[in-house]
């Protein structure tokens, strides 16, 4: 009987250890980034491009390149992936496909989400260099897009997954065709899941570089047409962690991604909690 | 009528395209991969490839054991340190926790999991890796750099922790109370509960945040690119630089595209890790479908 209670005891201790270690090494991170963002976020900072400085001093301007580039890349890319995504996700559905093939279907998603970003950097690289483009804004949209469909496919999947098969056959019984009641009803209902699967893909995508590392290239000035390569933070970021005089540019990045991170998290428990009122219990 | 008709048609047919581009988009990646990669095994045998140490691409040797050794260690040890304390905090936090603490860490462990490999590969440079060049390495009588596969796998559990545990306190969530309640009746203690019954009620979603957990350490190359250093020979100590697979590609691409054979063996490094998860996720999809069947409750 002691054993046990010692036994009991000596794990709660472990737990509580694991659990101080895990908000502690996490807490590190989040209090570096925001003590080091803030204090080098200036307004220069996020409303300047970089500025030539001459070699050996500290590079003047600021990051706006990448503030905008960020965007140009992952909101287009975000808006393409859930478009072509939600259809996957709908189609999915055993109305329309027969359950053995939308598991193999699936279980390819599975892959492709688990695969490092990397290998779409390549894989869109040597499509661009085999049709003679060069690293450009577009390229960069076409492989976020590529990474982010499976997020948002397989985050939509498992919420349409949930909606009753008696709505669906209340649809039908009305004599909607197949199709209406996938937009219309089906749709509806998963539709606070279908957000959360949009604003995952749109905070994975922001964050990513290896895929647009080489696909969107690098700039320092903000790109005015989809043939431009163009920066993005977290590739601002790779490019200067290692020079101690990017460091604060790097940092403000850094600081900039946190934010977009937390917005979006905050985003999506706002609206999941707003728009699952409408749903049918 | 007709238009419902003829919209009905449309539409699914439409579907049924972006359904297509799976598929297509796998295969074509696959395909692309090999074909690229053939130019490499045209002149050297897969196993020189895969065992041969010596990566010298100038003398056009291609050896990546040492890359592979390199890339094992660093997601090993870093699975190890995250899986047993990710799996400790989430029984803690749901079951030990009081409600408010709970309440308040779940919506922090999920922002956690969105930040960016970015950004903890530029934390772990400027502060993991002086730390251990200063205290850690020493502390083993080491001398080291600091940029080394222990910090990046170190870096690397730690951005594994809130994957797990996130998907861990779903799962252990999902349990209905009545099993846990039966186990704590007949006078089990809580530890107990949770060893008997816990683990082994959520243990196939166990095996899929793990699972998951593994294919993002072993995937990552950011972070880990900023980390571990760049060295391609085989390590005496984990204090030693190396280089990952998938880093790998991301380090030497831009010096090594410009030579089609060169290129080619990076391919393969594509390839090589893309076969890894295929086949790491095939098998995790078969343990699951089995224990599935067996821990039905």
């Amino acid at each position: 009987m002691n054993k046990r209670i010692i036994e009991e005891n000596i794990f709660k201790i472990l737990m509580i250890a694991s659990v101080c270690i895990v908000l502690g090494s996490l807490m590190v991170i989040f209090g570096l980034v925001i003590v080091n963002g803030i204090s080098s976020l200036t307004i220069q900072m996020i409303t300047q491009t970089p500025a030539l400085a001459p070699p050996g001093s500290p590079p003047g301007g600021g990051i706006l390149n990448a503030i905008v580039g960020s965007l140009l890349l992952a909101l287009p890319a975000t808006g393409l992936a859930s478009l072509i995504g939600i259809g996957i996700a709908l189609f999915l559905q055993a109305d329309f496909l027969h359950p053995a093939l939308s598991n193999a279907i699936r279980f390819m998603l599975d892959v492709l989400w688990g695969i490092p970003s990397i290998i779409y950097g390549i894989f869109c690289l040597m499509i661009m260099i085999y049709i003679g483009m060069s690293s450009s804004l577009i390229v960069g949209i076409i492989a976020l897009t590529m990474l982010e469909i499976p997020i948002i496919t397989r985050c939509m999947d498992e919420s349409i997954k949930m909606v009753p098969i008696g709505l669906r056959e209340g649809s039908y019984s009305l004599g909607s065709t197949k199709f209406e009641t996938a937009i219309r009803v089906v749709r509806r209902q998963a539709f606070p899941g279908i957000l959360a699967g949009i604003l995952l893909g749109l905070g994975r995508g922001i964050g990513d570089a290896a895929s647009i590392l080489f696909t969107a290239g690098f700039s320092n000035r903000i790109p005015t047409s989809i043939f431009d390569s163009t920066a993005a933070l977290p590739t601002m970021i790779y490019n200067l962690y290692s020079t101690p005089l990017g460091q604060s540019k790097a940092f403000a990045a850094a600081f900039l991604l946190l934010i977009i991170v937390l917005v979006v998290s905050v985003l999506s428990r706002l609206l999941t909690r707003r728009f699952k009122k409408h749903i049918i219990k | 009528m007709n238009t419902r008709k003829l919209r009905d048609i449309i539409g699914t047919n439409l579907m049924r395209i972006v359904t297509l581009f799976i598929p297509l988009l796998f295969f074509f990646i696959l395909i692309l991969l090999i074909y690229k990669s053939t130019l490499v095994l045209g002149t050297h045998s897969i196993t020189d490839v895969l065992f041969s140490t010596i990566w010298n691409p100038d003398n056009g040797q291609f050896g990546l054991a040492a890359v592979i050794i390199d890339t094992i260690l660093v997601t090993g040890i870093a699975l190890i340190v995250a899986i047993p304390i990710s799996l400790l905090s989430a029984v803690y936090i749901v079951e030990y926790a009081p409600l408010r603490l709970r309440r308040t860490i779940r919506p922090f462990i999920d922002v956690l999991a969105g930040v960016p490999s970015v950004v903890y590969g530029l934390c772990a440079f400027l502060f993991l890796a002086p730390f251990v060049k200063n205290v850690v390495a020493p502390w083993f009588g080491i001398q080291s750099t600091g940029l080394c596969i222990f910090s990046a796998a170190i870096i690397l559990s730690i951005m594994v922790f809130p994957i797990i545990i996130s998907l861990c306190i779903e799962s252990f969530d999902a349990i209905p109370l009545s099993l846990k309640e039966a186990s704590l009746s007949i006078g089990a203690t809580k530890w107990e509960t949770v060893k008997k019954v816990v683990f082994r009620a959520s243990a196939p979603s166990i095996m899929a945040a793990v699972l998951l957990g593994f294919g993002r350490a072993f995937g990552e190359t950011i972070a880990v690119n900023m980390v571990i250093g760049g060295t391609i020979r085989l390590p005496s100590s984990v204090f030693n630089p190396g280089e990952t697979l998938a880093s790998l590609i991301a380090s030497k691409y831009g010096e090594l595209m410009s030579i089609p054979l060169h290129e080619s063996a990076l391919m393969l490094v594509a390839l090589i890790l893309f076969i890894a998860v295929l086949l790491f996720y095939f098998v995790g999809f078969l343990l699951l479908r089995r224990a599935k069947k067996r821990w039905n409750y």
